[in-house]
């Protein structure tokens, strides 16, 4: 059901396109409207999240991730995965967002010959989740040549280094064949593992499919049904410096890769691709485990009117005396140890 | 509403923004023209019709394909000539035909491979081993 609502959708899209663009001719709209339209959802979506986000307060650390927490001076604490210091923490952090170490951890686990647990090692799922990440990343950062006059010093080497196997003209790019098989095997695993079936949504086979229509439109447009980049480079180069016009005569492809791109990013910030910004606020990342070093103050206490046993016994001191009662502080008058009247 | 740890979600914030915005910042508002490869070398001003290869538009985005389809016409299978679709013959070289007519790389090739972010003489890579042609600046 997810599949075809999810594959419905992109295919609306390209077709809604295809027909603006070859029977409306909406160039402009396409062209300006919608990319404007879409970053401005982007960073505006982004920053309204990360601060509805950080509008919920989270006082108390978790204590309970994976590793020795610093305890007895010769109890060895795993400081990286049990962070009590702001840089161990960064520590932390920088491994997440750059080598997915959660992810790393991934088991799988079996019931094999009848009431037998087995766990194994599950690295594909974290592999190709990594991999596409970087592949996205670069083929991001390549893209940079069209939105600058002059190549940023760090695109050219990326260009050398993506193309070095010289393969065909223009050469093929390693991130492109990497990207597309990366994504292809995440869809892939949501339909062949019958748990993974069970639970995927529209929301999770959509971004893929979306993902591998911009990934294949986007290598059409380099390798197969050319369009005149220099057209495109004046494109966006007009965006970026708000001039917008829309040269004549590009092709239909690079419309729908564009367009399908703005729908990524409009949709970005409200959908579960969101964990790039969520992984920074993840409190079982970014918190070190200080629970026994540090006090930690709910800001949500609201001031408790609390009756103290010393207020009480000032109280009723001298109906306890007469009760018989043992009391702390013994009546003033006739008081007879020097210590009374001291706490 | 109170923002927790507002100064890193600020800096972070910050950041995100800045990189986001780096094409508009780092051009500072300025588009460099689109380029205008030059035609008047001395080969081409000779000719009564000035044509290439194939038709521009073809060329204009299919110019590197040819060469691929060139090349491997020519280190693999020891074919020298091609024939166009309009019945004329050339030889299928880089340096002896493109560049007999184009014999201006730094006002033809070049123009437009800087403008498309192409370095000059990494990419296309050919030039390491091809030998441009001598131009007089
Ligand atoms: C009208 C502008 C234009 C002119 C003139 C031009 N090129 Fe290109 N050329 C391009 C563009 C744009 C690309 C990039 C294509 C891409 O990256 O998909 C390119 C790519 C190439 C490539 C492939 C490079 C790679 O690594 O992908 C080669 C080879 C090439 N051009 C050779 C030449 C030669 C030789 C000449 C001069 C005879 C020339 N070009 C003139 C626009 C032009
Ligand atoms: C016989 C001379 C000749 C040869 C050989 C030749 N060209 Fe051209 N080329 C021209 C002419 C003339 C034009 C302008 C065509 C026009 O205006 O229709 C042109 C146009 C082009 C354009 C488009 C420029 C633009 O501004 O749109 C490119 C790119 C190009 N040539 C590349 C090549 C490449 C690569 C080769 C080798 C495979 C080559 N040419 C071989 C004469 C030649
Ligand atoms: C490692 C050196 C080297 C590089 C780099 C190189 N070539 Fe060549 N190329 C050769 C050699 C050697 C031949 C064979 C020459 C011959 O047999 O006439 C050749 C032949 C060719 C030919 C056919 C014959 C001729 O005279 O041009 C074409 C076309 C060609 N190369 C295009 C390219 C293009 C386009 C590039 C860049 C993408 C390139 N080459 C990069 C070495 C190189
Ligand atoms: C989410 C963002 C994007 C993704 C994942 C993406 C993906 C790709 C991929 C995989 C390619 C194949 C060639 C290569 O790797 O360079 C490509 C090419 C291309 N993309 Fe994108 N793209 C994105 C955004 C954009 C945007 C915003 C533009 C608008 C200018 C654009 C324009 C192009 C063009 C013109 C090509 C052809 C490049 C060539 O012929 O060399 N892309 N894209």
């Amino acid at each position: 059901m997810g599949i075809r609502f999810s594959l419905a959708a992109v295919v609306a899209l390209v077709l809604a396109v295809f027909l603006g663009i070859k029977a409306a001719g909406l160039t402009y709209f396409f062209g300006v409207c919608v990319p404007y339209a879409a970053i401005l959802a982007f960073v505006g979506g982004v920053v309204y999240k990360v601060l509805k986000w950080r509008r919920s307060p989270v006082p108390f650390r978790i204590a309970t991730t994976a590793g020795q927490q610093k305890s007895l001076p010769w109890i060895k604490q795993d400081r990286l995965e049990n962070p009590v210091t702001k840089k161990e923490v960064v520590g932390r952090m920088l491994l997440e967002v750059f080598l997915f170490r959660s992810l790393f951890r991934n088991t799988k686990f079996q019931m094999d010959q009848g009431p037998k647990l087995y766990y194994q090692w599950e690295k594909w799922l974290w592999l190709a989740g990594l991999l596409f990440h970087y592949a996205f990343f670069i083929i991001l950062v390549r893209h940079l040549r069209f939105f600058t006059n002059s190549l940023p010093f760090f695109v050219e080497p990326l260009e050398r280094l993506d193309g070095f196997l010289q393969v065909g003209l223009p050469g093929v790019y390693i991130t492109d064949a990497l990207f597309i098989v990366a994504v292809t095997y995440l869809f892939i695993r949501r339909i062949v593992i019958p748990q993974m079936r069970y639970m995927s949504l529209p929301a999770d086979y959509f971004p893929l499919l979306l993902l591998l229509t911009i990934g294949v439109t986007g290598i059409m447009t380099r390798y197969f049904t050319k369009v005149d980049l220099l057209k495109v480079k004046q494109l966006a180069m007009s965006l970026v410096t708000f001039n917008p016009i829309v040269p004549e005569g590009i092709g239909v492809i690079f419309f729908i890769h564009l367009f399908l791109v703005s729908i990524l990013l409009a949709y970005f910030p409200f959908s579960k691709l969101m964990h790039a910004g969520g992984v920074f606020l993840s409190p079982t990342r970014n918190q070190p485990n200080d629970s026994r070093i540090v006090r930690h103050i709910n800001p949500w206490n609201y001031p408790v009117k609390v009756h103290t046993y010393a207020e009480y016994e000032d109280h009723f001191r001298e109906k306890m005396v007469e009760a018989g009662l043992p009391v702390e502080k013994e009546l003033p008058a006739e008081a007879t140890t020097p210590q009374a009247g001291k706490e | 509403m109170k923002i927790y740890d507002g100064k890193y979600i600020l800096i972070g914030l910050l950041v995100f923004v800045g990189v986001i915005t780096f094409p508009i910042w780092f051009n500072l508002g300025k588009a460099a023209p689109p380029p205008e490869p030059k035609l008047d070398t001395p080969v081409i001003m000779q000719m009564a019709q000035k044509q290439c290869v194939l038709p521009r538009e073809e060329m204009r985005t299919g110019h590197m394909q040819i060469l691929n389809d060139w090349r491997t016409q020519v280190v693999r299978n020891g074919k020298r000539m091609y024939v166009a679709a309009d019945g004329k013959t050339y030889e299928m070289s880089l340096q002896n035909e493109c560049m007999r007519c184009h014999s201006n790389k730094t006002q033809f090739c070049d123009q437009c491979h800087t403008y498309a972010g192409l370095k000059l003489d990494s990419t296309p890579y050919c030039w390491t081993c091809h030998v441009p042609p001598k131009e007089t600046k």
